[in-house]
């Protein structure tokens, strides 16, 4: 690969800065006594003590998930803290109380926190390690009934709804990492649209890895009742260790009759560097339930970042005519490796789905699809359609396309379609000897590529990913 | 047509290149003044593909010696797309496919970048969709090339008709079209002459790489060269072309030896 292609795919992480902060952190390991003492300072109710624990006795007798194509050295969950918060004097009533240093965080990483200086029309939940620093927006999306608050703060304020609807889409037993976060989770975003309403403002919540030795484990559940409609946004950073650190979320989507989730996610966590030290871990679980007739649930992700990423947001289309939608870029550069892809699993009549995923990879990085598209006995006329691009950037990256097709009903249609292609030297002298530079032939190769899915993201998000694709793969040329 | 007095657009003076470490020119010297046509033709591996590929910068192809001046400017110091914005255009023999990337996006930034680079007003979507579309009917093309990505899935006649609407967009000083005519059947050379003859003028000039004669019929060239070896063995006018068409090029190398 020429050096003109490497420098491009060389640049460094911007948001790889670690914030001083006071912190309380519970000494690293994990036990019943860790998971009661997480409960005990969130001040919990016994219900959700059962939960974790159940969760976690259960994740005792399971073993980590080998299937993967993703290679790491065995992770050692006594090594790791599983609550660090920066430390408050006491609970926040306004932004002028949030600590100036973490403020100052966010203002560092674009991510807005006073409601003066917002984007217009974005309510933010900001999680900064384990615990929820700041919602904005709560107030004025409390006048047309919308719930947006911080888990911790749901479970105080509704706990009938947070115990309604937790763990019914991803059970405490449904996987390695959903148990273990349903173990040992400590805070996350909760959104309810009552009946009928269209939420006003997209709703968005920004994750912020800062503790060295800690995990993340957030939990994020949005509930649409009939005829509703709703936008969320995620956006998450990390700063820049040579350690790995692990982030282990479950995101619980529930739509019921008529109702409408559109779920996006712009990641962006530490990746590690050249040679592949450092970087998360991204081990997460999102899944969206379908439950009601005519419902939809559409994921968009745009992930760059993670030295691994490990994430499947899927659909169960429990609903007579409800819709699935995945669509997804993943870009590996370096050493990254990631292994995302969907599950759509239709079981009501009628059921549609859709997959479009565009791999990326660079440098000397691994990118897998993997998606499972199922149809039930019962699921007459489910239709699906998948398409999955690759591109290969220089001659020492990979792209893997793992499809699987299970259908109990002959009227299914399944369709899937697949391409892979290169951005070669014999490209980029095309561009330049029609006075294009690299940088800018890269761009317009990478938008091109990856237009059907940005087109997806909400206006402020498709700026920011595209920004944040360029930052990934432009730079000074050689 | 041929000026004295007319400026040197291009000045190659004893060079020589390599690739994978092979020396494949070995001393070409060539003298192209505004205004002129000339043609370059030679047996299969006589350097002329080379030649035009280390004119453009290619990143394969190593300069070992001599010098080359376009304009009055020596080239080998810029990188490929300052050459192309200093006023040197290479028609691909095999343009590449690049999926994804609309081919009207491509022709514009392509356009723009070159206006920008000569100080010239860039044009925004709307007005290059009016400016390309009457570029495009003089090479006969079908304006839905524009929605399709570049050059992905288009015939090796549709490719070429592509590149020479690169060259009426971007009006090079030196145009080096590199056997343009392979690959196209009877009504897209005319049509693909054509189109190079209009945009051929007393201030540019044009090169055309060709094994066949055929083309010559329809663009008529000021100077026809023979290649082989990695040089330029004779020069004559435009009947040197029908004489290598009924006796070959052996006879060429031999008087040269002789």
């Amino acid at each position: 690969m020429s050096s003109a292609l490497q420098n491009l795919i060389d640049q460094p992480y911007k948001h790889g800065f670690h914030t001083d902060i006071a912190s309380d952190v519970v000494a690293k390991g994990l036990s019943e006594a860790v998971i009661r003492t997480i409960s005990a300072k969130k001040g919990e109710p016994e219900w959700l003590l059962a939960f974790r624990l159940e969760a976690y006795r259960h994740w005792l007798t399971m073993t980590e998930p080998a299937w993967p194509n993703v290679h790491y050295p065995k992770i050692d969950f006594q090594d790791i803290s599983y609550y660090s918060a920066p430390k408050t004097k006491k609970k926040l009533a306004s932004m002028n109380e949030v600590d100036p240093e973490l403020l100052r965080t966010f203002e560092k990483l674009g991510v807005p926190m006073h409601e003066q200086k917002a984007l217009a029309g974005v309510a933010v939940d900001v999680i900064f390690d384990s615990v929820s620093v700041t919602t904005t927006y709560k107030h004025k999306l409390a006048e047309v009934g919308v719930i947006f608050c911080s888990f911790s703060e749901a479970v105080k304020e509704h706990p009938d709804l947070v115990r309604k609807y937790l763990g019914t889409v991803v059970p405490t037993t449904d996987n390695f990492y959903a148990a273990l976060n349903s173990a040992v989770f400590t805070d996350g975003s909760f959104c309810y649209i009552p009946k009928g309403v269209r939420c006003p403002m997209e709703l968005s919540t920004y994750f912020r890895i800062n503790t060295q030795e800690s995990g993340q484990f957030e939990r994020t559940l949005i509930i649409a009742e009939d005829s509703s409609h709703v936008s969320y946004l995620e956006g998450c950073t990390a700063p820049q260790f040579d350690t790995n650190q692990l982030h282990a979320a479950v995101v619980e989507l529930v739509a019921l009759d008529n109702a409408e989730i559109k779920y996006s996610t712009v990641q962006n966590w530490y990746a590690g560097d050249a040679n592949g030290v450092g970087g998360i871990y991204n081990f997460v679980t999102k899944r969206g339930l379908c439950r009601g007739v005519n419902s939809k649930i559409s994921w968009t992700q745009v992930e760059t970042g993670s030295a691994i990423t490990w994430k499947y947001p899927s659909c169960i289309l429990q609903g007579d005519n409800s819709t699935g939608e995945f669509y997804s870029v993943a870009l590996t550069n370096h050493k990254q490796q990631a292994d995302t892809g969907t599950k759509m699993i239709h079981l009501g009549r009628n059921t549609r789905s859709r997959i479009v995923s565009k791999g990326i990879s660079a440098g000397h990085s691994s990118n897998s699809y993997r998606g499972l598209v199922q149809v039930g006995p019962r699921a007459e006329g489910a239709r699906n359609y998948s398409q999955c691009d690759s591109m290969l950037i220089g001659d020492r990256s990979a792209a893997h396309t793992f499809p699987y097709i299970r259908a109990q009903n002959s009227s299914a249609k399944i369709e899937h379609e697949a391409t892979t292609s290169k951005i070669g030297e014999d490209q980029l002298f095309y561009f330049a000897s029609r006075g294009i530079d690299a940088e800018q032939a890269v761009s317009m190769i990478i938008n091109g590529f990856v237009k059907d899915v940005f087109t997806q993201l909400p206006m402020e998000f498709a700026v920011e990913a595209s920004k944040l694709l360029g930052l990934k793969l432009e730079g000074s040329v050689g | 047509m041929i000026r004295a007095g007319a400026p040197v657009l291009l000045e190659v003076r004893d060079l020589r290149a390599k690739v994978s470490g092979i020396e494949i020119l070995k001393g070409m010297n060539l003298t192209i003044r505004a205004g002129e046509i000339h043609a370059i033709m030679g047996p299969n591996g006589s350097g002329k593909s080379t030649f035009a590929k280390v004119l453009s910068g290619h990143p394969d192809y190593t300069v070992t010696a001599g010098t080359t001046l376009l304009d009055g400017k020596s080239i080998f110091e810029l990188p490929p797309e300052e050459r192309a914005r200093a006023g040197l255009f290479l028609g691909f023999q095999y343009p590449v496919e690049i999926p994804g990337v609309a081919n009207a996006q491509f022709l514009r930034l392509t356009y723009n970048t070159i206006q920008g680079a000569h100080g010239k007003d860039e044009l925004d979507p709307l007005e290059f969709d009016d400016f390309v579309r009457e570029k495009m009917k003089l090479l006969e093309m079908d304006p839905a090339f524009l929605d399709r990505s570049v050059n992905e899935g288009f015939s090796g006649g549709e490719k070429k008709r592509n590149e020479i609407l690169q060259m009426a967009l971007l009006e090079p000083k030196l145009a080096f079209l590199d056997e343009t005519d392979s690959g196209l059947d009877i009504d897209a050379l005319r049509i693909v002459a054509g189109g190079v003859n209009t945009l051929a003028n007393a201030n540019n000039a044009v090169v055309l790489v060709t094994h066949y004669q055929r083309l010559l019929n329809y663009i008529i060239p000021d100077y026809v060269h023979v290649m082989e070896g990695g040089r330029i063995l004779k020069t004559g006018g435009k009947d040197l072309a029908l004489e290598l068409e009924s006796r070959g090029y052996d006879w060429v190398a031999a008087a040269v030896a002789s």
